[in-house]
C-alpha cells in the first residue's frame, strides 16, 4: 500500500472513533491511530472544590487505555500526541476569558478549529498520512459544480455535529473523512459489536471534556487559582429592561442569556437573563418576551459552500447546538461581519455561541455571535 | 518491515548467551535459595555466583551487592533507606525520576532536599555540591551517566567531597553499567544502582551496591533475604542473567568493544549533523557514554519525528512519556537551559551491543530525509525561515 493511502484516525477512546478505526481497517486501509492528549484531568483535581477523581472524560487514562486497546485489537500502530500547551492556549484560556467577559463560549468549536483539524492534520501529514478520519457525525464531499468541498449534516440529525465544525477550511475539509456520516448511533454501536469492540456499550460523553460535571464556574475558580491569578471582580448591577436597578449580582460569568434560576431576585412573574454587558458588568433581566430577537451579527466568519456572500442569501440558521435551524436571510455587512435576520424572532440569542448557516443539509458557513 | 532499534537507553534485548544462562532456572533447575535441600543449595550457588560476577563489575565485594527488582527499586532503596526525617539530601535536576520522586517523597516525610542545577552541557559543578552541604546533610545522590544525553558526571570529585564531609554518596549508574568501567572505590560512593535490562539482562532485575558498614533501612519487610536489606524470594533466573550480563560486560571491556560502539555513535552523530541544518548535540563538550547521542532538530516536534521514524522502522525516543503515553518535554534538557521548543525538538539515539554498521546506515539514510519532510510541513519552520 502506498503512503498516500494512509489515513490517520483520531481516536478518543469512545465508541464512535473506535468504530471508525475498525471499519476503515476492515476496508483494508492503512491506518495510524492517534489520540490527542489535550488536558491533564488530574491537574485541577481536588482544587477549589473540583472533584478529586474524574473518570471517563476526554484524555483520561481510561480513554487512552480504551483507544490503545482498540488499536491493538485491530492491529494498527497507535500513538498519543501531546497538544496540551496548544489546547490550553487556544481553548481553555479563551473559554475562561469569554465567560469573564459575559459571553457563553463553545470550546468544542475552538478545539476543532485549532487542534483537531489543524494540529492533528499537520501531525498526520508529517507522519505520512494525507487524511484524517474522525468519529464526528457529519458528511463531507467534493461538489464538482461549485468546485468546493462541502460540509453536510449527517443522516442522523439527532447526532448532527456540523454546528461545531463550521470553522473548517476547504483545505481542512479536503483532507478529512467522516465515515459515520451516513449512520445512526444505534447502527454504529451495532457495528462496534460486530467488530467485537469491548467498548461497544460505553456511554456517550455529554459535556465539555475538560470541565468535570459541567460545572464551569468551579472550573474557572480552580483554573485561575492554579495559575496564581485571582478571579476578577465581575460583580455589578442587576437591572430591568427599563434600566431600573433591582439588585446586585455576584459576577457576570455566573450568567448565561436565557438563564432563569439563580438570579437572586424574587418577583411575581418569571425573570430571565436578557443581556450581559461585559463593559458595564451589568446583567439585564426581564420577562420571557424580551428574550426574543430577530437579528444577530456574526464575526470571524467562515464560509464553506460559497466563496463569498455577494448578495443576501436565504438560509436556515442554528444558534446553538440543540436548536432547530430557523429560516433567515444572511447578508454581508462588513469585511468580517454577517448580519442574520430571522423570519421569526428567536429566543435567547447568546453572544459567544456560533450561528451556523444551512442550505438544506449543506453548511453554508458560520460565525461567532457578537 | 525492516526494523532498527536505536533506543537502548530505554531497554536492551537480552543477549542470547544471557538467555541461555537463565533458561535452566525456569524449570530444569529450580529451588528456593533459602531451602536447605539439594534444590535450595544449587539455587543458592547460582545466586552467589551471579553476585560475585556483579561484584567484579562494580569493584566491590559480593556481600556488598543487594539484588533488587531494577533501577527504580535500587534508587528508592538507597534514598528512602538512608534518609530519615530531619535529614538533608543533595541531588540534581537531571536525575531520573526514580531519584527525583523518591527525594520528593522524603521531602514530604520531613527531609530537606537541595536540587542542584547543571550547566549548558548538562554537567553538575562539584563546587555546588560542596556549597550545598549543611550540618544535617545525610546523603548526596548524583547520577553517573544521564539517561537522555549520556553525559558523565564528575562523580569521583563528588565522592571526595562526600568522604571529606562524612556524608553518604549514592550514584545512579543504571545508564553507565556495561558502558563505562565502574569502580565503586574510585568513585567513593556508599551506594550505586544498576539495572539488568539496560545491560542486556531482562527487565525485572537490578542491584544496589551498598558499602560495607552502611546502615540501610529496607523498603520491604519479610524474610532475611539479601542480609535483611531486601526481603522477598530471589528472582533467580533474573539474577543469574544479571550475573551473566555483568560477566559479558567485563569481557567486552577487555576486548575493547566500546571503541567500536564509540565509532558507530560518532559516525551517526556526525553523519546527521553533516546532512541536517539547524541541528546540534545536546551535551556537546561534556564527557559522554559511548552509546548515546541526543540531537536537537530545530523547528520540528520531536514527537512527530519519533512517530514518523517508527513508521519507517527506526525506533528512537524523545523526552519522557507521561502516564498516557504522550511526550512531555524532557526535564533533563530543560534543566540544561534548553528552551522548551528545542527540548521538544530533541531526539535520543542510543546504541546497544547488537547495533550494527548497517543499522547506522539505515538511520543515516532515513533521519535527514524525514527531518526535511517534517520541516516542509512545519508551520514553525516556515515561520522561522521566512523571518
Amino acid at each position: 500500500m502506498t503512503e498516500s493511502n494512509t489515513i490517520a484516525v483520531a481516536m478518543s477512546g469512545g465508541v464512535d472513533s473506535s468504530t471508525v478505526a475498525a471499519m476503515l481497517r476492515a476496508d483494508g486501509h492503512n491506518l495510524i491511530g492517534l489520540t490527542m492528549q489535550l488536558w491533564n484531568q488530574r491537574r485541577l483535581a481536588g482544587r477549589e472544590g473540583m472533584p478529586e477523581s474524574v473518570q471517563g472524560r476526554c484524555c483520561s487514562l481510561d480513554d487512552v487505555y480504551d483507544a490503545r486497546r482498540v488499536a491493538q485489537q485491530i492491529g494498527i500502530p497507535y500513538y498519543v500526541v501531546n497538544h496540551e500547551e496548544r489546547f490550553e492556549r487556544d481553548v481553555v484560556r479563551p473559554f475562561v476569558e469569554e465567560y469573564l467577559s459575559g459571553r457563553t463560549p463553545i470550546p468544542c468549536s475552538l478545539c476543532n478549529n485549532h487542534l483537531k483539524f489543524d494540529q492533528l492534520l499537520i501531525v498526520a501529514q508529517q507522519i505520512g498520512a494525507d487524511r484524517v478520519a474522525t468519529g464526528h457525525y457529519a458528511r463531507v464531499n467534493f461538489d464538482q459544480v461549485r468546485g468546493r468541498w462541502l460540509l453536510k449534516r449527517p443522516a442522523d440529525h439527532s447526532k448532527d455535529q456540523t454546528y461545531f465544525l463550521f470553522g473548517l477550511t476547504q483545505e481542512q475539509l479536503s483532507r478529512t473523512l467522516f465515515p459515520l456520516g451516513d449512520m445512526t448511533k444505534p447502527e454504529v454501536r451495532e457495528l462496534a459489536r460486530k467488530h467485537g469492540l469491548a467498548l461497544a456499550e460505553k456511554p456517550d460523553s455529554q459535556e465539555i471534556c475538560f470541565v468535570p460535571g459541567g460545572d464551569y464556574k468551579r472550573f474557572i475558580d480552580a483554573y485561575l487559582a492554579e495559575q496564581g491569578e485571582s478571579l476578577p471582580d465581575t460583580s455589578g448591577e442587576l437591572v430591568t429592561t427599563n434600566g431600573e436597578v433591582i439588585g446586585e449580582h455576584s459576577g457576570i460569568h455566573n450568567f448565561t442569556v436565557g438563564q432563569r434560576k439563580g438570579l437572586g431576585v424574587a418577583t411575581g412573574s418569571p425573570l430571565y437573563v436578557i443581556q450581559i454587558s461585559g463593559a458595564q458588568k451589568q446583567v439585564t433581566v426581564g420577562g420571557d418576551e424580551h428574550l426574543y430577537s430577530r437579528t444577530l451579527r456574526t464575526r470571524r466568519v467562515n464560509l464553506i459552500s460559497v466563496d463569498d456572500l455577494r448578495e443576501p442569501m436565504r438560509v436556515a440558521v442554528k444558534i446553538r447546538h440543540r436548536h432547530e435551524p430557523a429560516s433567515a436571510t444572511i447578508e454581508r455587512t462588513g469585511e468580517d461581519e454577517i448580519l442574520v435576520t430571522f423570519d421569526q424572532p428567536q429566543r435567547a440569542i447568546t453572544p459567544g455561541q456560533a450561528a451556523v448557516f444551512y442550505e438544506g443539509d449543506v453548511v453554508v458557513g458560520g460565525g461567532w455571535i457578537a | 518491515m525492516h526494523r532498527v532499534y536505536l533506543d537502548n537507553n530505554a531497554t536492551t534485548p537480552v543477549l542470547p548467551e544471557v538467555f541461555e544462562a537463565m533458561r535452566p532456572w525456569f524449570g530444569e533447575h529450580f529451588g528456593n535459595a533459602s531451602s536447605i535441600h539439594h534444590h535450595g543449595q544449587e539455587t543458592r550457588a547460582a545466586v552467589e555466583n551471579a553476585r560475585e560476577s556483579v561484584a567484579k563489575l562494580l569493584g566491590c565485594s559480593p556481600s556488598e551487592v543487594v539484588f533488587t527488582s531494577g533501577g527504580t527499586e535500587s534508587d528508592n532503596l538507597a534514598i528512602v533507606g538512608l534518609m530519615i526525617p530531619g535529614d538533608h539530601g543533595i541531588t540534581s535536576g537531571i536525575e531520573h525520576h526514580a531519584v527525583l520522586h523518591a527525594a520528593k517523597h522524603m521531602e514530604e516525610l520531613g527531609c530537606e532536599v537541595t536540587v542542584l542545577p547543571v550547566d549548558g552541557r548538562g554537567l553538575i559543578d562539584p563546587a555546588d555540591v560542596r556549597r550545598a552541604l549543611r550540618p544535617n546533610t545525610k546523603l548526596i545522590s548524583v547520577m553517573l551517566a544521564n539517561n537522555e544525553t549520556g553525559v558523565l558526571q564528575p562523580v569521583e570529585e563528588i565522592g571526595n567531597i562526600a568522604t571529606e564531609a562524612g556524608v553518604y554518596f549514592h550514584t545512579d549508574a543504571v545508564q553507565a553499567a556495561g558502558k563505562v568501567v565502574l569502580d565503586v572505590k574510585r568513585i567513593g560512593c556508599h551506594a550505586l544502582s544498576i539495572s539488568g535490562h539496560k545491560m542486556h539482562a531482562p527487565q525485572g532485575v537490578g542491584a544496589l551496591y551498598v558499602k560495607k558498614g552502611t546502615r540501610l533501612k529496607p523498603l520491604f519487610y519479610g524474610g532475611r533475604h539479601e542480609r535483611s536489606r531486601r526481603a522477598g524470594t530471589e528472582n533467580v533466573p533474573g539474577i543469574v542473567a544479571l550475573g551473566k550480563a555483568a560477566e559479558m560486560a567485563r569481557e567486552a571491556f577487555d576486548r575493547g568493544d566500546q571503541e567500536k560502539m564509540s565509532a558507530m555513535r560518532d559516525r551517526l552523530e556526525q553523519g546527521i549533523l553533516a546532512q541536517v541544518d539547524e541541528a546540534g548535540v545536546n551535551g556537546e563538550g561534556a564527557p559522554r557514554v559511548r552509546s548515546t547521542t541526543n540531537i536537537h532538530f530545530d523547528h520540528i516536534e520531536g514527537e512527530a519525528l519519533v512517530i514518523a521514524l517508527d513508521l519507517k522502522g527506526l525506533a528512537v525516543s524523545t523526552g519522557a512519556a507521561c502516564s498516557s503515553g504522550a511526550i512531555e518535554p524532557s526535564h533533563v534538557l530543560l534543566a540544561m537551559g534548553l528552551k522548551p521548543e528545542r527540548a521538544r525538538a530533541s531526539i535520543r539515539f542510543s546504541l546497544g551491543k547488537q547495533t550494527t554498521e548497517e543499522d547506522i546506515d539505515y538511520a543515516l539514510a532515513l533521519v535527514p530525509e524525514t527531518v526535511a519532510r517534517l520541516r516542509a510541513i512545519s508551520p514553525r519552520y516556515k515561520q522561522a525561515v521566512s523571518t
